[in-house]
């Protein structure tokens, strides 16, 4: 299951809407094992493509150092379909690189209303997961 | 001195676990057969017979390899070698 708070939910919406009819990307970025997303970070879609996205080969490097030396993750991985379902393609699962990210897929197909779903993306399987929005994660529980 | 070679989460079953592993090599083809000497299978991953894998980013230093000479770019004792998994789909 993803956990998600509503404020990143309509960045990462507003991303999709802003760049429709090209596909919009980027990551949220939180503490390494927290599975908590918490940084949104929108990247540029080097394709700059309606049916194909891929992060621009520098942006993805400088972000990727950041997250390093901030001891964190790509939490949630996400990019847009604006002609089809929010479903993963076939080239999202042969390309999926992250085993322990959330990959979102948000459609902006329909002008009123947006899909926001969530997967894991494993060795060629996927599996989608239920989404929860929420106001505010709850505070850091003491170890 | 060696060559730092940071390898992503995906990558890293062929590494033990490792998050960095080093090597040696005057270029980018070299290091990366000299690694295959420890990490049988790593290779693969990253080339195959057209070069450096699509889907693969190289980073020496702060460049991508791409923009410099591909698996021919020289590389040298205290330079650091990035791998990143390209982040794409359709």
């Amino acid at each position: 299951m993803l956990t998600i708070e509503r404020a990143i939910v309509d960045q990462i919406v507003a991303h999709a809407r802003a760049d429709h009819p090209d596909e919009a990307c980027g990551v949220v970025a939180g503490a390494a094992g927290s599975d908590r997303p918490t940084r949104f970070i929108p990247m540029a879609n080097a394709e700059r493509s309606p049916t194909f996205y891929r992060f621009d080969s520098m942006e993805q490097f400088k972000v990727w150092r950041e997250m390093d030396d901030r001891d964190e993750e790509p939490v949630v991985i996400y990019h847009s379909h604006t002609a089809t379902e929010a479903y993963p393609s076939r080239t999202d699962i042969s390309y999926a690189s992250e085993p322990n990210a959330h990959y979102v897929l948000v459609s902006t197909r329909d002008d009123d209303e947006t899909e926001f779903r969530s997967y894991r993306i494993v060795a060629g399987k996927v599996d989608e997961e239920q989404v929860r929005v929420v106001e505010a994660y709850e505070p850091d529980s003491v170890d | 001195m060696a060559i730092e070679v940071r390898i992503p989460t995906i990558l890293r079953n062929y590494t033990d676990g490792a998050k960095a592993v080093e090597g040696g090599g005057a270029t980018l083809d070299e290091l990366i057969a000299d690694l295959e000497t420890r990490h049988p299978g790593l290779r693969d991953r990253l080339v195959d017979e057209k070069g450096l894998r699509r889907f693969v980013n190289v980073y020496l230093n702060d460049e991508d390899v791409r923009f410099l000479g591909g698996l021919g770019t020289k590389v040298s004792d205290g330079d650091t070698v990035t791998v990143l998994p390209a982040v794409a789909g359709g």
